[in-house]
């Protein structure tokens, strides 16, 4: 190895290594209510009960903890890790406060230094439409301008979504995801809490972003939120969400189920930024389902974690309708991004592309699992699928699973893969211009990132490029 | 004051690629304001000697000595010896996807000059430099060599050596892929930015560029070796008859 190489790899390995001074951080808590860890059919009952929820809701998350249940892990991904998950050492619900604040100044003093600390009153004052804020189980702070609401959007926390529109919730909660999908969709079924509840009316742009942040402040916690995006006929709609946890020596769960429906020439854009500590499973399933000449794109920024199974998926199902899945995973010392995208075409004159960027570093692990399927009727379908894996160190490693069913004619398939390392040759030009090698690598692994960071809301992309800039420096001396 | 006149010099360099030794021992004296041309069939040496002295990883000098304006290069990192001043047009620029050309040429003023440049001066600047190469505004936004044409790259490069002002300017195959009008841009940029205070080492196998940029000193490179040194007459010479007359020359010598 040279040192050039050599020197790459020490600067890189400490990307993100102040992750604990500036996320890692936990509160200790008097929560409102802890229950005991473990799972089982008491556990579900209980959660449902202090959500006063209707008993239609309470009987499906009984049938899913059944299914949980039946349910194998998983037979793809990282089998090691997902066998390592001791679900009977996990808190399945945590109430840090008794009720949710739509005013900051309410908020507990403990909860609003947190989300002051990770920057969140400031971005909603800035640039947003709506905030909530979700800390362990529930949100503790949820609020959305005047002028949103005026024109019928709403945006709840899932649970009082569940109480205050009913009629839509029972009507679309888990058509996209049956609790028999996987057996994480039906954990998330059984157990869930939070999440946020979207319906924009038919014709509304929501012209500011909406977000949720996701706190997990407690060691063995288990997060399973639950969230429903429905866009109506020709409306439009941007939400983003962010996730952060504490550093701690033993793990915790994440695991979400997120069902987005747009309807006829609607627009959705799902952008995560997700920066998890190193001892978080994060486990999500994540599907759309896209009508006549609409558009779903997610939009997936994958830091941090143990290990991630996360494949958005997009349904097209009805004709002219269009899907894109751009996802960055970063895939540090120990860790495993399994990561990716499902594409299925089930209309005619329907389009997809997938863009798929990684970078693995030190022993990282990133893979890419995708699958493109044209149903027989979805004929002059188009799908592009583009992978790109940056190794930096000798020990990283990067895999692609690509899979392709292809039940039409006349569809155009567009397929392109690449690994590539973070060369010295690029070293040599950008240092031959005077940029130490410090700069020169950090150019590069942002130039890498660039077609994912420039679709990103700029506070975003600015908060991302100094994440990774801040992390490069500390490794000088 | 008896630091010598010479702006930049290499004494009996010696490189070596994958441990086989590519240049045998050259030495040249350039002064300021002169343009030398290093000419030579392929293989010669030629450009592992300009990517050796700009601090290549994969070409090792051996031995030798080589100093600008009295700085030892040899120790100093690729970086260093360009803050130093020395510059190096590449015959082959690599595509830096995601990185447009103006942050990339921002960057690249930051690191010499300690801070960043004025926005705007920085803007008026790469507009007028553009523009003088006829390279289109769009490239300022465009990821740099990034799907651009073999022509575009070079003047890109040349953009490059006219935003930094280095004091030396070695110029590998700047020529090669060039259509006759581009070739006379390029040549334009280079007469353009050489002045009194700075010299050019131009490296070519064809002699069309010299028709546009005059060298007042050429020198054969064969075998990892200068066989033969002259004025810019040596250069038609070569365009006349071609490298074998030198290398007969040159064994003749040998044999003698």
């Amino acid at each position: 190895m040279s040192d050039a190489i050599k020197q790459q790899n020490e600067s890189l390995s400490t990307l993100n290594a102040d992750y604990a001074a500036k996320y890692g951080f936990h509160d200790p808590v008097d929560y409102f209510h802890k229950g005991a860890r473990g799972l089982n059919h008491e556990v579900v009952e209980m959660i449902s009960r202090m959500k006063k929820e209707p008993r239609w809701m309470a009987e499906r998350r009984h049938e899913a903890l059944d299914i949980f249940y039946s349910k194998p892990m998983p037979k793809w991904g990282n089998q090691q890790a997902l066998g390592e998950i001791d679900f009977e050492n996990i808190y399945y619900f945590m109430k840090p406060i008794e009720r949710q604040q739509d005013n900051w100044d309410d908020v507990p003093e403990y909860i609003k230094k947190t989300f002051d600390r990770l920057g969140i009153p400031e971005a909603e004052q800035k640039f947003l439409g709506g905030v909530s804020a979700q800390y362990e189980s529930e949100v503790v702070y949820h609020s959305m301008k005047e002028d949103l609401k005026k024109q019928g959007i709403v945006f709840l926390d899932m649970d009082s979504g569940l109480r205050e529109r009913e009629d839509i919730v029972k009507k679309f909660f888990g058509t996209i995801i049956p609790s028999t999908d996987n057996k994480f969709a039906a954990l998330n079924t059984a157990v869930w809490s939070g999440g946020s509840f979207i319906y924009v009316p038919p014709g509304v742009n929501v012209t500011v972003p909406l977000q949720a942040y996701f706190r997990i402040n407690a060691e063995n916690m288990g997060q399973f939120e639950r969230t429903l995006i429905i866009a109506d006929k020709g409306s439009r709609v941007h939400y983003i969400e962010g996730c952060t946890a504490p550093v701690y020596s033993t793990d915790s769960l994440h695991s979400a189920v997120v069902e987005l429906i747009a309807l006829d020439d609607a627009y959705i854009r799902y952008t995560t930024i997700q920066n998890w500590s190193r001892n978080i499973f994060n486990l999500v399933t994540k599907r759309a389902t896209v009508h006549k000449n609409a558009t779903v794109e997610w939009v997936d920024g994958n830091l941090g974690s143990r290990l991630t199974m996360k494949y958005p998926c997009i349904q097209l199902v009805g004709e002219g309708a269009r899907g894109e899945v751009l996802s960055v995973a970063f895939a540090g010392v120990d860790q495993h991004q399994d990561a990716g995208a499902k594409m299925i075409h089930a209309a005619p004159n329907t389009s997809s592309r997938i863009t798929s960027k990684s970078i693995s570093k030190d022993n990282g692990r990133a893979s890419y699992r995708g699958l493109v399927k044209i149903h027989k009727n979805a004929v002059n379908s188009k799908v592009s699928v583009e992978c790109d894996a940056l190794l930096i160190g000798d020990d990283a490693r990067s895999d692609t699973y690509p899979t392709m069913e292809i039940d039409s004619e006349k569809v155009r398939v567009e397929h392109e893969a690449r690994v590539s390392k973070v060369a010295e040759e690029q070293l040599f030009y950008l240092t031959s211009r005077g940029l130490t090698e410090d700069d020169a690598r950090l150019l590069i692994v942002n130039g890498f990132m660039e077609p994912f960071t420039k679709e990103l809301p700029l506070e975003y992309a600015v908060e991302l490029n100094r994440l990774i800039e801040l992390e490069m420096e500390g490794s000088i001396g | 004051m008896t630091q010598s006149k010479a702006h930049f010099e290499f004494k009996d360099i010696h490189v070596e690629v994958e441990g086989k030794e590519v240049v045998k021992g050259v030495s040249l004296t350039i002064n300021h304001g002169e343009i030398h041309a290093i000419m030579g069939p392929n293989g010669s040496g030629k450009s592992s000697l300009s990517n050796a002295l700009m601090g290549h990883p994969n070409y090792t000098i051996t031995s030798g000595e080589a100093r600008l304006d009295g700085k030892n290069l040899l120790e100093m990192s690729a970086d260093e010896r360009s803050r130093a001043g020395l510059f190096l047009a590449f015959q082959y620029p690599l595509a830096i996807p995601g990185v447009t050309v103006a942050n990339f040429l921002r960057a690249a003023l930051k690191s010499h000059r300690g801070k960043d440049a004025d926005m705007s001066d920085f803007r008026k600047l790469l507009k007028a430099e553009m523009s003088d190469l006829s390279v289109d505004p769009s490239f300022a936004t465009r990821y740099l060599n990034d799907g651009f044409s073999g022509g575009e790259k070079k003047r890109v490069e040349i953009l490059q050596m006219s935003m930094l002002k280095p004091k030396m300017a070695l110029l590998d195959e700047t020529d090669s892929g060039l259509d006759i009008d581009a070739l006379k841009t390029v040549a334009d940029g280079i007469n353009r930015y050489h002045n009194d205070q700075n010299a050019i080492l131009l490296v070519t196998h064809y002699q069309r560029l010299l028709n546009y940029v005059k060298p007042d000193f050429v020198h054969v490179m064969m075998n990892g070796q200068f066989a033969k040194s002259g004025g810019p007459e040596l250069a038609l010479k070569l365009e006349e008859s071609g490298y074998d007359w030198v290398e007969k020359e040159v064994l003749q010598k040998a044999e003698v």
